[in-house]
């Protein structure tokens, strides 16, 4: 692998291209948009959490004014609508199959969550769909319901699904148990906790949206999503659900208000728009309300973990053992197999040289909303349980966590370091990022503003967090192996254009991530051309060949993988034409700045007057080339990126209130390398403020009956401006091994190495009251509670 | 939405003339709540009257011991009001923290009054700064005008023209936010009549609550430390997902010293 | 039943006929398609429908559109345009103080009104000033750096227009 060097773009924090529409309100997204002709979808959505569905009774709401149709499950059903599919199947450890109930779009005979579809009202305008979905009415048959992921596997529990027996999807392992045993039979010292993954719901600051088309004088069926991922929803749509051509379904995904893992999944209502776009032939848009979002997008986490470390005499850690119980709501959404085991069971390494590791997770079904990928997707929970573990250790064995770490870090050298939950990381230096973090947040003299933190009446605290995550999940081989129904490479098309300028298609998907920048910085530089001669296209299957969308922190580095080897590609095709021109060999030609040089001489063609020549063959070598100047690449990466960093949280607690007051967060964090450091950090930023949510705010409930408790901001707590403080970021680099930019991934980064940071500065700080656990989010009331609790056992 | 009639008033007396006329018709003052409640359907009046344009209903003055301040005026009039900080800083502090500066921009002191929400800030003013609610008919002292969660002393189809709030020596206004929404989830205001000293709390109850266990204490002496550890009773105090009604008690002894520290300044 | 209004929006007199219930964000975005304001949430939280009615930030989507009768209504495609951004666009841009863009324009006419109302504010300020808005993106660091860069701009450059684009 050829390394891609700097030619002065690649790590310049450039502005961003795409700013200036956003600035300006000239975004596009997609209920920004309208279509000629266009109706309205409104969703009938079940209040109960588990029902069975008598009937559907529509005629008040046909009569309704504005109202064009309604329909039901039925009606779906009776079109040979399918199912949506699931897109990664686990194995149980027994090797049998995962359960795989159905999830058609709209229920016929029972409803699984509050929320789930049940019919759908078209109308000339938002507001008559809207009224007139009040007026369906539906007989429902309440039912028991579980929400609880423990509770579901209980003996007698409600059932979510028949094919589901127990409420059981999978009961997945990984690891060694034997050599785990044998590890803890000789430990000096074992450390057990039990933790909880608190559910979130990704509230992108976009509700969903989506147009669904169909011209029947062309059979074109067109769908605009706010989608992270439209090549993957037009495949499975048009395979599974419609059984439909590709090449006459057309999805784009415009300008996307953030997705966080939300929007990489085809949902109910895409299949809906389009199937009624079908039946009535005029497009139909449906824009979520925040409340819809709150009940139907998917949510994350939801974890029960009990966790146990054994660590020698000198505390080498020597084996790791975890149960998790992991809720995946009322349907299987598209990845949510993957997320609590190959995303989480292969991360439970940590950046340690841990020699045993077990893991068993079961998969459950319960009467919530579907649970999926978020931020993180499985790092984050992997990271929580091996971070806390670790500093629970530490505190029991009275040793500084900072050295706990250090003395069982995987050692510098010893890269490729092979885990035993089969991950090979290729690269790393943990002591680096530690030993860097630790300063930038002045370790060192923690003790000092701890005491004149007291003198003010606040209980300050400081914790660490090393994580490591993987990125950009590869390769396909190996993936389908372990159950991805998909593969997982990317690809891109550069197309030069006559006179020098340059489109770019990638199948990577931008929903703020600012790949119309970072994309346009390599490609320019690589080219020697300016960045405003760059234009990425991204986000519509009618335009970019193939693409696997934007998850995983996987854009750069397998979208910009694959946009480097097209783009050498260009350059390659461009020295056979450029040797013509010059008359010289092609191994005599480099490429430098801009242009192709007869080595040792001042002989030279621009970028441009190659590819003008390649669109104006007049002189030109046809016998070995065609013209043109247009490239492609599909890449598929050998390995997962590994980023990992330190995490430092300092924060002070009121007593008397329980609030807890973050007064400095430090992150050093190794991506590899780094092509736009400004967006870097901004995604640091970003993934921390979801971390600190985590740990401090959100918390997604439901009660007993399955009704979600947290359904609007009002309840629902989003991190704000005034509840984070600024951050201090910084960044040291191993390269990735086995792409060409030697970059790793940075989007989620903040999110999984941040919650134990923020726990354990919590725990830091009460250690002194005998307090010695806080569950998330750990908010005023909860910190309060656990201070008193721990006095009342003092004082008994 | 459902659909109504909208209608601006022009004058008090219209307005109440058209609520008499119609029993399903709303006042529309700033429309903070009664928007959102409407959009979500949990409200469809027949008719909203807009009070917005009826001029004597806004401006703030001082008069004697009191401050008049008229039911129409914003909340962010309320916090930068040259006579409210002089005379009452703690007035435009706790306006200065209601909502956030949109909510703040359009909000109004009648309509939070009237709607007595039980997390609302202004009702503690109301009933701390021992005011008289003013009406299209009568003068509603303060203590006998919030009956309940959402629940007043105001007949149906009665308006408040302006609040008269009472000139403390000294007055203080802490607020123990709701985390998610940041409506209160327990605020106190304290205010030192000279010897007399009210303590209102909002947030924790059903609505806005006197505590005179407080008020005793801190009539003998005004500080903090008058009121450590004087426990204040959790039973009829609200639970939720944010925080027990034992967290609330504990709160609003916490929120009562602090507003004190905030009124000796 | 529609009613007819007059109203200035983004400098231009416009004539509508809006039904009782429609929205103020609902006007802008469907009758003058000036879809720049965003819907984000139906509880009135997140902000990123704020504009301005005579030179205050107000939440559209809890405001109906007749209430905007006679009033004059900046939006964000009114603040400054791609060839002439309001020193607050700018610093947005140079700050990188947007990621999806979708709260953008609410943050802006918010953080507009906020350097109106406080020329010079402390970061607790700008972040306790921004509480009405919502971003899922940026976690907030940047906004703040752009806000109190803007305010530093926007007070050495005193003949500048200041408050409301």
């Amino acid at each position: 692998m050829v390394e891609v060097k700097s030619n002065g773009l690649i790590g310049q924090a450039v502005k961003r291209t795409e700013d200036l529409r956003f600035i300006t309100g000239r975004g596009q997204y997609t209920d920004d948009m309208s279509r000629r002709q266009m109706v309205y979808a409104a969703m009938v959505r079940s209040p109960l959490a588990h029902a069975r569905i008598r009937s559907v009774d529509t005629s008040a709401a046909r009569a309704a004014p504005g109202v064009i149709a309604v329909y039901t499950g039925a009606d779906m059903a009776a079109d040979k609508i399918g199912g949506l599919p699931c897109g990664w199947a686990v194995k149980n450890k027994d090797g049998s199959a995962q359960a795989e109930p159905a999830h058609p779009a709209m229920q016929v005979e029972r409803v699984r969550h509050v929320g789930d579809h049940v019919a759908v009202v078209i109308a000339e305008t938002q507001a008559e769909a809207r009224a007139a979905a009040e007026l369906v009415n539906v007989d429902y048959e309440e039912l028991p319901v579980v929400v609880d992921a423990r509770a579901a596997l209980a003996p007698g529990a409600p059932q979510v699904h028949a094919e589901a027996p127990n409420n059981l999807c999978f009961d997945w392992e990984l690891g060694d148990a034997s050599a785990v045993a044998a590890a803890f039979s000789k430990a000096a010292h074992i450390v057990k906790l039990d933790l909880r993954n608190n559910r979130l719901i990704p509230n992108a600051m976009e509700p969903r949206s989506c147009i669904g088309d169909f011209d029947s004088s062309t059979s074109e069926n067109t769908l605009i999503t706010a989608s992270q991922n439209p090549h993957v929803i037009r495949l499975l749509l048009a395979a599974f659900v419609f059984g439909i051509p590709e090449h006459k379904f057309r999805v784009v995904a415009p300008d996307v208000g953030g997705g966080f893992g939300s929007k990489i999944y085809p949902y109910p209502e895409d299949v809906i728009v389009l199937w009624v776009a079908r039946k009535i032939g005029r497009p139909v848009k449906w824009t979520a309300t925040r409340s819809e979002a709150f009940l139907s997008d998917a949510q994350g986490r939801d974890h029960y973990s009990h966790v146990e470390l054994a660590l020698d005499k000198d505390a080498n850690f020597l084996g790791l053992k975890v149960d998790t119980i992991a809720n995946l709501g009322g349907y299987l959404s598209t990845f949510a197999p993957a997320v609590p085991t190959y995303l989480y069971g292969t991360l439970l390494a940590g950046c340690y040289r841990t020699p045993a590791i077990y893991v068993n997770v079961k998969g459950v079904f319960t009467h919530t909303a579907p649970v999926d990928a978020y931020r993180g997707a499985g790092r984050p929970e992997a990271t929580f349980v091996v971070e806390r573990i670790v500093e629970q250790a530490a505190r029991q064995l009275k040793i500084d966590p900072a050295e706990l770490r250090r003395r069982n870090f995987i050692p510098t050298d010893g890269f490729p370091y092979q885990t035993p939950v089969a991950l090979t990381y290729d690269t790393g230096n943990y002591h680096a990022t530690l030993a860097s973090g630790l300063k930038l947040a002045d370790y060192a003299g923690f003790a000092a503003r701890k005491a004149e933190a007291a003198k003010r009446g606040k209980l300050r605290g400081i914790g660490i967090s090393t994580y490591i995550e993987a990125c950009g999940i590869a390769p396909s081989a190996v993936a389908g192996a372990l159950g991805a129904r998909a593969g997982l490479f990317e690809a891109a098309t550069i197309r030069v254009n006559p006179t020098g300028s340059v489109t770019v298609l990638t199948g990577s998907h931008s929903h703020g991530q600012g790949h119309e920048t970072t994309f346009a910085q390599v490609v320019a530089d690589m080219l020697g051309i300016p960045m405003e001669s760059v234009e990425i296209v991204h986000g519509d299957t009618g335009k970019i060949p193939f693409g696997m969308g934007t998850y995983g922190s996987r854009s750069l580095a397998v979208g910009g993988a694959a946009i480097v080897n097209a783009t050498r590609k260009v350059i390659d095709k461009g020295r056979r034409i450029a040797a013509h021109l010059l008359e010289a060999s092609a191994e005599d030609i480099e490429f430098t700045g801009g242009r192709y040089v007869v080595k040792g001489t001042d002989r030279a063609k621009a970028f441009g007057e190659v590819a003008f020549t390649a669109y104006v063959p007049h002189n030109f070598p046809h016998e070995t080339e065609e013209p043109g100047l247009e490239e492609s690449a599909f890449y598929d990466p050998k390995n997962f990126t590994y980023p990992a960093g330190c995490h430092v949280c300092e924060l002070e607690i009121d007593p008397d209130t329980g609030v807890v007051e973050i007064v400095k967060f430090s992150a050093s964090d190794d991506f590899g390398r780094i092509v736009n450091p400004m967006i870097v950090e901004g995604q640091v930023h970003g993934g921390l403020v979801q971390g600190i949510g985590q740990a401090l705010l959100e918390n997604c409930v439901y009660d007993e009956s399955g009704q979600l408790l947290t359904g609007s901001y009002l309840d629902y707590c989003m991190p704000r401006a005034d509840d984070v403080p600024s951050f201090q970021v910084m960044t040291e680099c191993t390269p990735c091994t086995h792409n060409a930019l030697g970059v790793k991934g940075c989007g989620e980064a903040g999110a999984i190495g941040s919650p134990p940071a923020v726990i354990n500065a919590i725990l830091d700080a009460l250690s002194g009251l005998g307090v010695t656990d806080v569950p998330m989010p750990a908010t005023p009331h909860v910190v309060w509670s656990a201070i008193r609790a721990a006095k009342g056992r003092q004082v008994a | 939405m459902h659909t109504f009639v909208y209608q601006r008033a022009t004058s008090l007396a219209d307005a109440v003339a058209v609520l008499k006329a119609k029993p399903d018709a709303r006042p529309l003052a700033g429309g903070m709540t009664l928007l959102p409640t409407m959009k979500l359907g949990l409200a469809a009046p027949s008719d909203l009257i807009d009070l917005s344009a009826i001029g004597d209903l806004r401006g703030i003055r001082r008069n004697g011991d009191r401050v008049v301040i008229g039911a129409m005026t914003r909340h962010a009039e309320v916090a930068a009001s040259a006579e409210v900080r002089a005379a009452i800083p703690a007035l435009a502090s706790l306006a200065d923290g209601i909502g956030d500066a949109q909510v703040r921009n359009r909000g109004t002191l009648g309509g939070s009054v009237a709607n007595s929400d039980p997390a609302a800030d202004y009702p503690a003013a109301v009933l701390g700064l021992d005011a008289n609610v003013l009406t299209d008919r009568r003068t509603i002292a303060a203590d006998q005008f919030f009956l309940g969660m959402f629940a007043t002393a105001l007949d149906a189809g009665e308006l408040i023209r302006a609040v008269e709030f009472r000139v403390p020596k000294r007055a203080g206004y802490a607020k123990f936010p709701n985390p998610a929404s940041r409506y209160a989830m327990v605020g106190v205001l304290v205010a030192d009549y000279g010897g007399s000293v009210r303590v209102a709390v909002t947030g924790a109850g059903a609505c806005a609550f006197r505590v005179p266990t407080l008020e005793a204490a801190l009539g003998k002496q005004f500080s903090a430390a008058a009121i450590e550890g004087i426990e204040v009773s959790a039973s009829e105090l609200n639970t939720d997902l944010h925080g027990s009604a034992e967290y609330r008690a504990h709160l609003v002894g916490v929120m009562a010293r602090r507003a004190v520290a905030a009124a000796l300044g | 039943m529609a009613i007819p209004m007059d109203l200035q929006v983004n400098g231009q007199a416009v004539h509508l006929e809006v039904e009782p219930e429609t929205l103020l964000v609902d006007a802008l975005r469907n009758a003058l398609q000036l879809t720049g304001t965003h819907v984000g949430c139906d509880t009135s939280q997140c902000g990123a429908c704020t504009v301005h009615v005579d030179g205050k930030s107000v939440k559209s989507c809890t405001m109906l559109a007749v209430q905007a009768a006679g009033t004059a209504i900046t939006t964000i495609e009114g603040l400054g345009s791609p060839g002439a951004l309001h020193p607050m666009q700018a610093a947005f841009r140079q700050h990188h103080a947007l990621q999806c863009g979708f709260c953008t324009p609410g943050m802006i006419m918010s953080a507009v009104d906020l350097l109106a109302r406080n020329p010079n504010p402390s970061e607790a300020e700008v972040r306790a000033g921004l509480e009405g808005n919502i971003c899922r993106c940026t976690g907030y660091h940047n906004i703040v750096a752009a806000v109190l860069d803007c305010a530093k701009v926007m007070n050495s450059a005193p003949s500048r227009e200041k408050a409301h684009g």
